[in-house]
């Protein structure tokens, strides 16, 4: 902010790097996240071989011509497989995630902008979630309703939901004690504009930052159960299972396995990057 | 005893992506063995960055460029890290502006004060709090033999202060640095450190740098002033000649801002209207839960009246806990009255916001003290301005686009801060802005609190200028909560003083001069730091105690 309050001494005329409005690192990890969403959307319809035709090919073959990041333990090609299990992990990860920081942040402004008495209901109801340990509930739900996508993703999203809000809820108890918020209330503002408009715009910020952090734990979250055998069903796969079917290859050091831990590894960092590095968020906008 | 301090050439940079940024440039300066210096100026002149720097620090962002420093025999930035280490706390002590935030609650106060001198190795423990005890006497604290058991929050703010003293004196520094010690401090409780600080330097033969944005108070305390403003030096002068005959045209408003002024007073119609539009009585209020008999378990207000006409400009004056920011509370309708009513224009107010009807809220606005936090930073200037002529009165389009700049006009602001956002702001401007809002509702009463208690003397006296145009041009009415009577004197045409919620006296402009009053009012006036020598002095040694 000092820019325009200072003069600055004549310079020699040196080309000055004009600031961009995003920086690099926040373009390239978005370009990976760019590319992960193609991938979810069209990327089956372009793959000309399905990942479910096996038989002809060597199992665990190498990195080839004809198959980009080998074959798997059938001998389908793991390149198909993780652009398959693209829309899985992408979709159900992120909508779980976009659920529980959403309905998470919402449910903490309510109780910051509402009397002691709503806070206090809410907040003894989130702590009793938090209670219930996160697999053992995610078990419990697939056992209970199988594992579908809707039941995987609303799992997910109440697992993650009390972290979320308890940020939120400490974040924004500090906004409704501001003086502007006072003033809001004071001209006689209603419950939902002192939310949304007072109080969310001023957390949003670390919330975002909150939301990569919680991706990354969704994405893991749904990785481990697959792992288990109670994610996605087979033949379907999303990357967690791809992982755990090509168990059998980690002695062999083949693509089969190392691939889809490349792409989780890839996805989860690129949308940290991405959130720390937007303009305006905790760290990279001042 | 104290050291000689040399400064010359002394730049100190920040770092911005634009490049480094000079903040304080070329200064040169050297103090004698015992004497005083005063670092005088606005926030932002560098006068803090400068005295720190005497220890050899710069503060996150920052770096000392170039320049010598030396104290005594010592170059202070030609020092190794340890070297620095060894001269802090030991050589150079720095007392804070903030006795509370620079002790750790957790630890007794003893345990702290002879800290210095155990991590330097300087005496054993007995020695250490013994030499305690006796600092602890001579800066007049109450039972200096057991205070030091104490915690922090069982002593009061300038008992606080004053044990910070004790903390930089147990090493015996060469050089003493306070920063702001008082401007934290009730006007009262303001004299009673300031003698203590005299004292023991003078005693000491301390050699001291006092950081103050207050003339004031930096004439009872300092034998030369420098005034700095952006980083670079207006003047270097012995007290009497800076305060006397300024040679600097910056150095003379200063002095011009300082000095109390009366303010035009505006059509105050209390003869012509029989109504007032603002009638407290009976007023008590408080915080906690409620008894049978509806009394809250802390009692903050008591049997408070304040009568107010439209135009009038009232002021409510006390110290640090008497109440008077809950009485704008009160009147906001931000916490309910325990008894009492509050009659706005002929009416009872409700007694929370939600009794209240839209059009009551209008015509009461609060300001509040600090622009940082009563401005949401999120949130254009235009925006911040826009919603209350939205909420209020429906203005769309370009009727409040026109409105947003009428307001902006009428702040004295340009045109052109209404795509900023608050940080983009000073302190001044921001607290503008912050008037411009409450205004934009059409208010017929507003409520300051504190509003220029947290800016620069300069900046304030020019938002008091502006308050009280005003008034006269559109005829609202304050009710103007300070601490600080100057303040209070040059606006308001009555005032209320107020001390440990109960109201003591109530006295009108034209008897500002003219006594006897209260005996707190007269407590309160004298305790006002007058911008002469010798007047710490001359103060009654009632005050004082």
């Amino acid at each position: 902010m000092n820019d325009s309050t200072l003069t600055l001494p004549p310079k020699p005329p040196k080309p000055r790097p004009v600031r961009p409005a995003v920086n690099a690192v926040a373009l390239l990890s978005g370009a990976v996240l760019l590319f992960w969403l193609i991938a979810a959307l069209i990327g089956p319809s372009l793959m000309s071989q399905g990942g479910a035709s096996m038989g002809e090919d060597a199992v665990f073959a190498p990195i080839s011509a004809a198959h980009w990041f080998g074959t798997d333990f059938l001998g389908r090609d793991v390149l198909a497989r993780v652009v398959q299990g693209t829309r899985y992990t992408v979709g159900v990860a992120l909508t779980a995630t976009l659920l529980a920081s959403g309905s998470g942040t919402l449910l903490a402004l309510l109780a910051a902008a509402s009397g002691r008495w709503l806070d206090a209901v809410l907040s003894r109801a989130v702590d009793t979630l938090t209670s219930v340990p996160g697999k053992m509930f995610a078990l419990i739900m697939v056992a209970a309703f199988g594992s579908r996508l809707p039941t995987l993703i609303l799992t997910a999203a109440i697992i993650y939901l009390p972290g979320a809000y308890r940020i939120a809820r400490s974040l924004a108890v500090n906004i409704d004690a501001m003086d502007y918020v006072t003033v809001a209330r004071t001209r006689g503002e209603g419950r939902l504009y002192i939310m949304l408009h007072e109080i969310l715009p001023n957390i949003i910020g670390p919330m975002l930052a909150d939301l990569g952090l919680r991706f990354v734990y969704v994405v893991l979250l749904l990785a481990s159960l697959s792992f288990l055998g109670l994610g996605v069903q087979p033949p379907a796969a999303d990357w967690g299972s791809l992982v755990r079917e090509n168990i059998g290859a980690l002695p062999l050091g083949s693509a089969a396995i190392i691939m889809p831990a490349l792409a989780i590894a890839s996805l989860t960092i690129a949308v940290n990057l991405l959130i720390d590095n937007l303009p305006g968020s905790a760290r990279g906008g001042h | 005893m104290g050291a000689p301090v040399t400064v010359s050439g002394l730049n100190i940079v920040a770092h911005t992506r634009g490049g480094d940024q000079p903040i304080v440039k070329d200064l040169n300066f050297s103090i004698a063995p015992g004497e005083v210096l005063a670092l005088i100026g606005e926030s932002g002149s560098g006068k803090t960055t400068t005295a720190l720097a005497l220890m050899g620090y710069a503060r996150n962002g920052c770096r000392i460029a170039g320049g010598s420093i030396r104290i005594g025999d010592v170059d202070v930035l030609s020092l190794s890290p340890a070297e620095t280490r060894a001269l802090r706390g030991r050589r150079v002590a720095y007392i804070a502006q903030s006795a509370a935030a620079s002790f750790n609650p957790s630890r007794s106060i003893m345990d702290q004060v002879v800290e210095p001198a155990l991590i330097h190795a300087l005496m054993p423990r007995e020695q250490a709090e013994a030499k305690a005890v006796a600092l602890f006497r001579e800066l007049a604290l109450p039972n200096p033999e057991t205070i030091g058991s104490r915690y922090p929050h069982q002593v009061s703010g300038g008992q606080l202060q004053r044990l910070m003293a004790a903390m930089a004196l147990i090493s015996d520094p060469d050089l003493v640095i306070l920063d702001e010690p008082t401007t934290a401090l009730d006007v009262t409780t303001q004299i009673e450190v300031l003698r203590a600080f005299r004292r023991v330097v003078r005693e000491r033969r301390a050699t001291a740098v006092y950081v103050s944005h207050d003339l004031a108070v930096v004439a009872q305390m300092a034998d030369h002033i420098l005034v700095l403003r952006d980083g670079a030096m207006r003047e270097i002068g012995s007290t009497e000649q800076i305060i006397e005959a300024p040679e600097n045209d910056y150095t003379q408003s200063l002095l011009a801002a300082a000095q109390p002024k009366a303010r035009e007073a505006g059509q105050a119609s209390a003869s012509a209207e029989s109504r007032p539009l603002l009638q407290v009585s009976g007023l008590s209020a408080g915080y906690g839960p409620r008894d049978r008999s509806g009394q809250p378990a802390t009692l903050i207000l008591q049997d408070i009246d304040v009568k107010l006409y439209r135009g009038q400009a009232i002021g409510v004056i006390g110290e640090s806990g008497s109440g008077k920011t809950t009485l704008a509370r009160a009147v906001a309708g931000l916490i309910a009255p325990a008894k009492g009513s509050i009659v706005f224009d002929g009416r009872e107010l409700g007694s929370t916001l939600k009794d209240r009807p839209k059009e009551d809220l209008r015509r009461i606005q609060i300001v509040f003290q600090m622009a940082d936090t009563a401005l949401n930073p999120s949130q254009t200037v235009e925006r911040i301005l826009a919603r209350p002529l939205q909420f209020y009165r429906g203005l769309q389009g370009a009727a409040l686009q026109a409105r947003i700049q009428q307001l902006l006009d009428l702040v004295q602001l340009p045109a052109a801060l209404a795509q900023r956002l608050p940080g983009g702001l000073s302190g001044g401007q921001k607290q503008r802005v912050n008037l411009a809002r409450a205004l934009a509702a059409e208010p017929d009463l507003i409520l300051c609190d504190e509003v220029t208690s947290a800016l620069d003397t300069v900046v304030g006296a020019a938002v008091l200028d502006l308050m009280a145009q005003l008034r006269r041009e559109l005829g609202v009415s304050y009710l103007f909560i300070s601490h600080d009577l100057h303040t209070v004197r040059s606006v308001c045409d009555e005032i209320v003083v107020m001390q440990q919620g109960r109201k003591l006296a109530q006295v009108a402009r034209a008897d500002f001069e003219r006594g006897p009053h209260h005996p707190y009012y007269e407590l309160l006036a004298r305790s006002v730091p007058e911008l002469r020598r010798g007047w710490l002095d001359d103060v009654p040694a009632a005050v004082a105690a």
